[in-house]
């Protein structure tokens, strides 16, 4: 299997890569939500961590324990669990987020079948003595609290390795998104989204080894082709389960050249380091790393962070990709459109919901944006 | 031109509660004080209806609430107007409407008392929602002023020995901050006596809303969401105190005379998540007419829930664990052990949850509330959907039909 397809393979279907998993390696695997979830400490367990997404089948299914009014991530990976879908997870671990995931939280504990649960409540300011302060704790209780759960002790030295390997996995991403930036033809957007989301959910050693040599293969493949044909566009928002979005962008001449995507630079911005305190080196990249709009450090933070990467990625526009009934990101959405007008960078924002896909309107907007850059 | 005379009726006189009107001259020289707080070189802070206010009355720094300018709005029926405002600066439909609403006011003055005073500071405290954070965060853009958030970490089962340390310790952040934005320093004399008003305060809130456990209850829910203002704007201030007082002291003489606020009072009615403030005198009357009282709130309790927390005698820090235990910061099953308790304090035959398509931490959650209290406590419970504030979102034929066919099952059953 090519290490391309690799990625999809387990992407396709997380159940049958992960129930394979443990068929082979007798180790538990556990969900998480959110990049915020300290998933470093759950490999360090020795768990699989697994990002969870909501397949989009059988949404209904949550009707009777959530309103229509939530959003289509919550809806969907509640009813994944409901219906059993999910029955491959040993735990789940709910990070702090938003007030969505928070109640969703006490949903899943109260219904679903998988047993192991566990919140990290983490802060929400990330820009004071005492949020430090609780960041580290916070992460030191989750440690106890896998501990305690999984019934087994987890040393300072395989912290160590994990934060070894995720910095690794984190510096090659980072690598196959300079590709993109230098060379948006050098891959397609579907490959990239697929090789970063594979990455939530495969063994971590197997991916990264595939992953770096996916960055060879393409390096070696690449003899300056010119990017010159396509629209650079900068992806804004939150989560993208919707791959379909890149095929659309490509297929009007464009192509996403970075972005600040949960299921992307958001994932794998910051490096953990390796001195000192293990689990403080942990809290530390999640003090640091670039901010989700649920967590707060400054006031124009996001907005300048954007303009900012807009501007080394040379993005000639900017698509937000936002789930409808995300809060969080629809409350930012007009102060960050404003200051991207200030700066004469265009911008559209599409509103999205996992288990629609693309429909025409869709796709209209993102050609007619194209056209204006 | 010949005034016509005022027919009122005797019954319905007879059921007014009498401080109401004193109630109103408060609210109107507090939001006065407030309005004219730079003429005065007073400083005003905008704060969160769960912040932490006691130091802000402790210092004179006049705290403003969105959260009662919303609720205004939502009755002064002008929701729909400001928050499509907001909608056209591009603010999702789908976003809380008090929030709407608010940040649609603040360019154009708009609202029933031309928009808020402008802040020197904000307090957001995410004891109710994450909503708040980004609320806040978009006015500290608007207004240029500096933000403090008094973040509070969500309890799913037992409040973590983390958590408290973190939240006592933001508690001297909180007071820095104040300090700094004020020009004035705390003093701890005038603190404590700010805590000890808002404990006195919230046990006669408490003490009030429990003269509705009597039968026939002397007030109903609606009272409560009317004069909920105080103990949400003037916590902290002997002026909540003296007016509570006088409000209890109204009430237990109804129950002596027997006088209850629905006439015939046959059901006895819980009530979950924020009112629907465009339509409660609608809702009130809806009630009546099935001699249904809605006795008690999940909501205007919610002030009063955590006074056993607060220690006299260590005022800040007992101040930060009480903040960070109020009912919307806990999970489903803790609430559901507060609404058992209140089934049984105020004799509920049946509950109506609001499905609030602006609060999601409140209405999240319902489904499993309502069959767990429909299973073990055998208490019908019926959920309408509808938004505190923009009534776009509500259909009054449907909530009417639902309602109509609920009592019927109560009166059947």
């Amino acid at each position: 299997m090519s290490n391309l397809d690799a990625f999809y393979h387990a992407l396709e279907n997380p159940g049958r890569y992960i129930r394979q998993w443990k068929k082979e390696t007798e180790k538990r695997a556990i969900g998480f939500f959110c990049s915020y979830a300290p998933e470093e400490l759950i490999h360090a367990a020795g768990a699989q961590p697994v990002r969870i997404f909501g397949s989009g089948e059988n949404m209904s299914r949550a009707d009777s324990h959530i309103q229509a009014y939530c959003c289509s991530l919550v809806r969907g990976s509640l009813a994944d669990a409901l219906s059993g879908a999910l029955d491959y997870l040993d735990g789940t671990v709910f990070p702090h987020t938003c007030d969505s995931i928070q109640r969703l939280s006490d949903i899943w504990r109260l219904n679903s079948p998988i047993k192991m649960h566990i919140d990290v409540i983490l802060p929400v300011k990330l820009n004071t003595a005492s949020s430090r302060e609780y960041m580290n704790d916070v992460i030191k209780k989750f440690r106890r609290d896998l501990e305690n759960k999984m019934g087994i002790s987890i040393s300072d030295e395989e912290i160590i390795k994990s934060s070894i390997l995720y910095n690794r996995i984190r510096k090659a991403l980072r690598e196959l998104y300079k590709i993109k930036s230098m060379n948006p033809g050098a891959i397609r957007g579907r490959d990239l989204h697929t090789a970063v989301k594979a990455g939530m959910v495969m063994d971590r050693n197997v991916y990264a080894d595939h992953l770096e040599e996916y960055i060879k293969e393409l390096r070696s493949a690449m003899h300056g082709a010119s990017s010159d044909r396509y629209k650079r566009v900068f992806l804004a928002g939150g989560i993208c389960n919707i791959p379909d979005i890149y095929s659309s962008l490509e297929e009007s001449g464009g192509a996403a050249v970075w972005d600040e995507l949960c299921t992307g630079t958001r994932y794998f911005d910051g490096e953990i380091k390796i001195t000192g305190d293990p689990v403080d080196a942990i809290a530390e990249r999640y003090m640091e790393r670039l901010i989700c709009p649920v967590k707060y450090r400054s006031m124009n933070e996001r907005s300048d962070s954007l303009v900012r990467q807009v501007r080394e990625h040379d993005a000639g526009g900017v698509i937000f990709l936002i789930l409808k009934y995300c809060d969080p990101h629809s409350f930012d959405y007009p102060d960050m459109k404003k200051r991207l007008d200030m700066e004469g960078i265009p911008s559209t924002l599409l509103e999205l919901e996992d288990g629609r896909g693309i429909d025409g309107q869709i796709k209209t907007r993102i050609e007619s944006f194209l056209e204006m850059l | 031109m010949i005034d016509n005379p005022k027919i009122t009726d005797p019954e319905k006189e007879k059921r007014k509660i009498k401080c109401v009107k004193k109630m109103k001259e408060i609210m109107t020289s507090y939001y006065i004080d407030a309005k004219t707080a730079v003429q005065n070189n007073k400083k005003v802070a905008w704060i969160t209806s769960g912040g932490p206010v006691e130091p802000l009355i402790a210092m004179d720094i006049i705290p403003v609430y969105p959260e009662n300018h919303g609720a205004m709005i939502g009755a002064g029926k002008m929701g729909a107007d400001l928050c499509s405002k907001a909608e056209d600066m591009g603010y999702s439909r789908d976003l809380c409407s008090y929030a709407r609403a608010d940040i649609a006011a603040s360019p154009i003055n708009g609202g029933p008392i031309g928009g808020l005073p402008k802040p020197d500071m904000l307090v957001c405290s995410n004891n109710i929602c994450g909503t708040v954070v980004k609320w806040y965060e978009i006015q500290a853009r608007y207004y240029n002023v500096p933000l403090f958030i008094f973040d509070t970490p969500f309890i799913h089962s037992e409040p973590s020995p983390e958590a408290l340390k973190y939240v006592k310790r933001q508690m001297g952040e909180y007071i820095t901050f104040l300090e700094e934005h004020s020009g004035r320093s705390l003093n701890h004399d005038r603190m404590k006596e700010a805590g000890i008003l808002a404990i006195r305060a919230q046990n006669l809130w408490q003490e009030i809303l429990d003269t509705a456990a009597n039968r026939p209850a002397p007030m109903t829910a609606f009272d409560a969401f009317f004069h909920l203002a105080l103990i949400v704007t003037l916590r902290g201030t002997s002026t909540v105190v003296d007016y509570y007082t006088e409000l209890l002291a109204e009430l237990k003489e109804r129950i002596s005379l027997g006088i209850g606020m629905v006439p015939e009072e046959k059901y006895r009615l819980l009530w979950d998540n924020l009112p629907v403030w465009y339509r409660t005198r609608w809702l009130s009357d809806k009630l009546s007419s099935h001699r249904a009282s809605l006795v008690a709130d999940t909501y205007t309790s919610a002030w009063c829930g955590t006074t056993h927390l607060y220690d006299e005698n260590n005022i800040l820090e007992s101040m930060a664990v009480a903040y960070s235990s109020v009912y919307l910061n806990i999970s489903i099953d803790r609430m559901y052990e507060i609404i058992r308790g209140m089934i049984f304090k105020y004799g509920i035959n049946g509950m109506i949850m609001h499905s609030n398509r602006s609060c999601k931490p409140y209405s999240f959650g319902q489904y499993d509330l309502q069959k767990m209290i429909m299973k073990n406590l055998k208490i019908p419970v019926l959920i309408i959907e509808a938004d505190m504030v923009d009534e776009r979102a509500f259909s009054e034929s449907q909530t009417e039909t639902r309602i109509d066919a609920f009592m019927e099952t109560l009166a059947s059953g």
